[in-house]
């Protein structure tokens, strides 16, 4: 299976690679891990002209912790991430998601930075860094500039990245309570895509008193969402069994899943309102004194 | 048009002519003749096609050939050793874990890429770690069994290990 014929271009810094892009633009694509790259080049969805690997250039692959953030390298294959101690200690939502990433073969080549170029709206790592509030450092020719993960979703497949620039880190503030974050993903098989799923990361007081909370959505629009009118609904409050109906029912309101071969637009929103119960019961769970620790 | 690019291939250098667009898996089957890597679906669901390329395994129908240029790669014919079947071919083989075995050098590869960082897994990690190929015989149980036979015979410092 081949696909259209293109020059393979191999640029040895991100300044090269931000070049090529000014020069050649909409008529190219980065390849980064190419785990969605490759198949859609290969049914001739996807025809650059040009092929810009990034994988000769040092530097791109890291996971480190600065300032109360981790900072994650653009080309960090999702392998590393699962293996992270950094990851595990001061965001295991991030474990828990990239264990239902794709599969093994996939997540060794896959990269979390061509993931979230790529914006696939039923994407696991969307959610993650929409509930946890990241920030995405991009490279242009103009220089680098950073934008939150809510304004970076701008349409399915589409961000808000400018032809020519480039991915460069995904900075993600450490939660401050790491252990009350969870991801819950409803797929048709292992490894597939989402029919809709659901990243929680909360905070609470002593009185379980919900200080912070985020949440993530996907599959619950053309692009991945971040649930703010729910956030801010259940900020301040206990999260009791009935605000969580409230909460369920408003998400429901807000999603705007696309009818697709994964399901129609009534199933998704109906199913997106039960992983959303389930996500949040088990953070809660987690968090009560009797059971926190188990899983 | 057309590049050379040096690979190592089961601990032999090559050095091929390809064109960007050619996929790892063609160079292995149409250029070098290592058939033991198999073409399933081409667009990465079945995983028949895997390798282990720098030391991981990866499905060889979504890696370019021009990216592996200067890197090392293993295929099914690498691992067995002067005649002798490595562990995990010959647990498959005594597990009956190959029906048709169209699937098979895909599993293969996929448990002994899982096995180099996992010596010790637990059934349910091999499952995991085989998610991402399928057997359409459906023949899942004797190859989780195989894998954790050659899992055991492995850790045990016989040959191969």
């Amino acid at each position: 299976m081949y696909p259209v014929a293109f020059d393979y271009l191999e640029p040895r810094t991100l300044q090269e690679a931000v070049e090529l892009l000014e020069k050649w633009g909409e008529n190219a694509s980065i390849l980064a891990g190419g785990q969605s790259l490759i198949p859609l080049m290969k049914l001739r969805i996807a025809r650059p002209r040009y092929l810009i690997d990034l994988n000769r250039i040092p530097g791109l692959s890291y996971i480190r912790e600065q300032d109360g953030c981790v900072h994650i390298g653009a080309l960090t294959r999702h392998v590393e991430i699962e293996e992270s101690s950094v990851v595990r200690e001061k965001i295991p939502i991030m474990q828990e998601a990239v264990r239902v990433l794709a599969d093994g073969q996939v997540r060794n080549l896959g990269t979390i930075g061509g993931a979230i170029a790529q914006a696939d709206p039923a994407g696991d790592w969307g959610p993650v860094i929409l509930a946890l509030n990241a920030r995405i450092k991009c490279l242009g020719p103009k220089g680098g500039r950073e934008m939150e993960a809510m304004d970076f979703f701008t349409f399915a497949y589409t961000t808000a990245l400018q032809p020519d620039e480039v991915v460069t880190e995904i900075a993600i503030p450490a939660p401050s309570a790491p252990r009350l974050g969870t991801y819950v993903k409803l797929e048709r098989v292992s490894g597939d895509f989402a029919i809709v799923s659901v990243a929680v990361q909360i905070d609470r007081d002593k009185d379980g008193i919900c200080r912070d909370i985020g949440i993530g959505l996907g599959g619950a629009d053309d692009r991945p969402i971040k649930a703010v009118p729910v956030e801010a609904l259940l900020r301040g409050q206990k999260l009791s069994p009935k605000a969580i109906d409230i909460a369920a029912r408003r998400i429901e309101e807000i999603a705007s899943p696309i009818s697709d071969l994964r399901g129609s637009q009534e199933y998704k929103k109906e199913v997106l309102k039960v992983i959303f119960r389930r996500a949040l019961e088990r953070v809660i769970e987690r968090a009560s004194p009797t059971t926190g620790g188990s899983r | 048009m057309l590049r050379e690019i040096n690979v190592k291939v089961n601990g032999k250098d090559y050095q091929v002519k390809v064109e960007p667009r050619t996929l790892l898996i063609h160079v292995l089957r149409d250029t070098l003749g290592l058939t033991g890597a198999h073409i399933g679906c081409v667009v990465g669901k079945c995983g028949a096609c895997t390798v282990l390329w720098q030391g991981r395994q990866v499905k060889s129908c979504m890696v370019f050939a021009a990216q592996t240029a200067g890197t090392e790669i293993v295929t099914i014919e690498g691992l067995a050793e002067d005649g002798h079947l490595h562990p995990l071919q010959q647990a498959f083989w005594d597990t009956d874990a190959a029906e048709c075995g169209y699937c098979t050098p895909g599993m293969i590869m996929a448990a002994y890429g899982f096995l180099l960082r996992n010596p010790h897994p637990s059934e349910n990690e091999i499952k995991h770690a085989i998610a991402g190929n399928l057997c359409r015989c459906t023949g899942y149980r004797n190859i989780v069994e195989a894998i954790k036979k050659a899992a055991i015979e492995l850790q045990g410092g016989k040959s191969h290990g």
